[in-house]
């Protein structure tokens, strides 16, 4: 047995989180798409935190005598309809479009992850009630579904929030499970009840530090779906109700105008592509990062 | 067998099922052993003979689609079988615990070695982590890892496969238990570091003054290890004795076919190995009689009809063989010393 000498400082070893993350770091700097997306995500948190404070223009008041102004110096993407200027409706709407992403997905991600990890660690009739109500809810096309929830509660922000992450559980349940299954069956899971572990300190302890990357990625890859349908659900006039600077509603009020001005669609619909595609090739480059199979 | 007030465990008549397809796979059927306190009993068995799903019934540990069907354990005179699912937690890893075989994959990869072990003492104990982490400490020291204040904040990964099971054991002993169930301590890891991990366990065992069970497929392992071996069988033990007894007179034509196959240093080796016939036979297709009748030598048709019983011997020993008994009605053999003979003869 060594001598122990317990005042000599030790130096503490690297975590494998942080060991972990550098590779993934690593491997995710030389995937230019995704460090383009990841770039691009931290400009839109600047942009929402700083931009409302650096615009001039007034967000909802209306000034009727500078109408389809087209894009110029003064009014950077033009004005609308009521002669609000849209890049400064676009600059202030950016923080509702990532509190949707954002809000949906942990929502949806909280009970979705519960529900899988549930269903993966006790299995058996717990296990196809609860895959059966996620197939049901799978079986309706995403936007159909979150339609259904806001038509019933009614048509506002942060019910296209619920709705939203209503139809996210499912995926996060699917994804969950599967890995709570793959999980479970290793051995030092066994090792933990022999020690007299309860069910709930080994769901929570054990197994969800060991299925993290898959919920991340996911997470990830769900706000770009959830920004999607929540523009989809305010073009449709069931979510953020007008003056409100939300990008589907603008896009939707435009629309009248669309052969005309153009600009009046063309800015809120690029604003959602860019927020959708950067999240989505970010959520594919860490993926590809954090999948271990690919390890070079 | 030992007399009953000193038994730390007694197994009786357990019975352990797999339900499959709708068909009962009996992986442990009718197993009965006890095990005298602060000695060692070795559990030897070929793969699937039942011995891993034995220890695991003890724990309560057996998961769907498994089944205990039946019998007792008796663990300090309680039925473990009796008890509740809470009540089994607060046993495990308090009063019995287990060593699994693989410890690469027995330790959470990222939790690092002072959470793990403290991670017992913190349910048992309710100690705080400060405490938990010098309790890790003591448990490092007490399994010999070098230099242990550093080992506490290593991860899994960063420990040899020695020093893991080093670690497993230290987490297993971290509450102090009266028993502890060792399944196959030592397959995972090369020879000098089994013998080391066993002298461990050894040295441990006469500090702290626990009973062990020795799960194990190795004969050499039981022989230094044991005091006591039962011998499984497809899902039964076939013979029960004292370490001593059983190496140097082996009653069951099982044992004496396993001993057989052992390399010797003592005896010059003149061309191969001995081996035993056939295969272990699959639970679905058990034998009617002895299950071992198939791949006996000395198998006659009463063996192939009857099953035989575990009969005792006398001196504590036990053996499940006709051979043994008044019935039986074949010529005089010694299992023994007529093994090799009458295993040639087999085709």
């Amino acid at each position: 047995m060594a001598e122990t000498t317990p005042n000599q400082p030790v130096t503490k070893p690297p975590s494998p989180f942080v060991e972990n993350f550098k590779t993934v770091m690593k491997k995710l700097k030389k995937n230019k798409a995704a460090m383009i997306g990841g770039y691009m995500i931290i400009f839109f948190f600047l942009v929402s935190i700083i931009g409302p404070w650096l615009t001039v223009h007034p967000v909802t008041t209306p000034d009727l005598t500078n109408r389809f102004a087209p894009p110029s110096t003064e009014n950077w993407f033009g004005t609308d309809n009521f002669g609000r200027d849209i890049f400064t409706r676009i600059v202030h709407g950016m923080s509702i479009t990532l509190y949707i992403g954002f809000a949906s997905v942990a929502i949806g991600a909280f009970f979705g992850v519960l529900i899988g990890v549930i269903s993966g660690y006790y299995g058996k009739k717990i296990d196809s009630v609860l895959m059966r109500i996620m197939d049901v809810l799978l079986a309706f096309p995403g936007i159909l579904l979150a339609l259904a929830i806001v038509t019933v509660l009614g048509g506002s922000l942060q019910n296209v929030v619920i709705a939203v992450a209503i139809f996210s559980i499912p995926m996060f349940a699917r994804i969950v499970r599967g890995s709570t299954l793959a999980v479970r069956k290793l051995e030092y899971v066994d090792a933990v009840r022999a020690l007299g572990a309860t069910d709930v300190r080994i769901i929570f302890r054990h197994i969800l530090p060991n299925i993290m990357s898959p919920i991340i990625v996911q997470a990830t890859l769900r706000i770009a779906t959830a920004v999607l349908t929540a523009s989809a659900l305010s073009y449709l006039g069931l979510g953020a109700q007008p003056p409100t600077p939300e990008w589907g509603a603008m896009l939707s009020d435009g629309r009248a105008y669309m052969w005309d001005s153009l600009h009046l669609t063309l800015f809120p619909g690029l604003a959602i592509v860019a927020v959708v595609l950067a999240f989505n090739i970010f959520g594919d480059g860490l993926r590809d990062a954090l999948d271990p199979k690919l390890k070079d | 067998m030992s007399d009953k007030q000193n038994t730390i465990i007694d197994v009786n008549e357990l019975q352990t099922s797999f339900f499959v397809d709708g068909k009962e796979v009996k992986a442990v059927d009718g197993v009965t052993f006890d095990v005298p306190s602060g000695k060692t009993l070795g559990i030897v068995g070929e793969s699937g003979s039942g011995k891993s799903i034995t220890s695991l019934s003890i724990m309560r540990l057996i998961n769907n689609p498994g089944k205990i069907k039946g019998g007792e354990i008796n663990f300090n005179g309680e039925n473990l079988l009796d008890k509740s699912e809470a009540q089994m937690r607060k046993i495990r890893g308090n009063q019995i615990s287990m060593i699994f075989q693989e410890p690469m994959t027995s330790l959470n990869p990222v939790f690092t070695v002072a959470d793990q072990i403290g991670e017992a003492v913190m349910i048992h104990q309710k100690l705080s982590k400060k405490k938990a982490r010098e309790k890790s400490l003591e448990m490092l020291k007490l399994v010999g890892i070098p230099s242990p204040e550093k080992r506490l904040d290593n991860y899994p990964h960063e420990l040899s496969g020695g020093m893991r099971q080093r670690v497993m054991i230290a987490i297993a002993l971290a509450c102090r238990p009266e028993l502890l169930i060792a399944d196959e301590p030592t397959t995972a890891l090369d020879v000098t570091i089994q013998a080391q991990i066993l002298r461990l366990i050894r040295n441990l065992q006469e500090e702290l003054g626990m009973s062990v069970i020795l799960i194990t497929h190795d004969l050499g392992v039981v022989a230094e290890t044991c005091d006591y071996v039962a011998v499984m069988y497809a899902g039964k033990i076939v013979e029960y004795a004292d370490v001593n007894t059983l190496f140097r007179d082996p009653k069951h034509p099982y044992t004496v076919g396993l001993l057989k196959s052992l390399p010797r240093h003592d005896i010059d080796m003149e061309g191969d190995l001995s081996t035993i016939k056939g295969m272990v036979p699959t639970p679905d297709n058990m034998p009617k009689g002895c299950r071992f009748a198939p791949r006996c030598p000395f198998a006659r048709d009463m063996c192939r009809e009857n099953l035989p019983h575990l009969e005792d011997e006398g001196d504590g020993n036990q053996v499940r063989c006709w051979i043994h008994t008044d019935q039986w009605d074949g010529p005089e053999v010694n299992v023994k010393d007529d093994y090799e003979s009458a295993a040639s003869k087999q085709s």
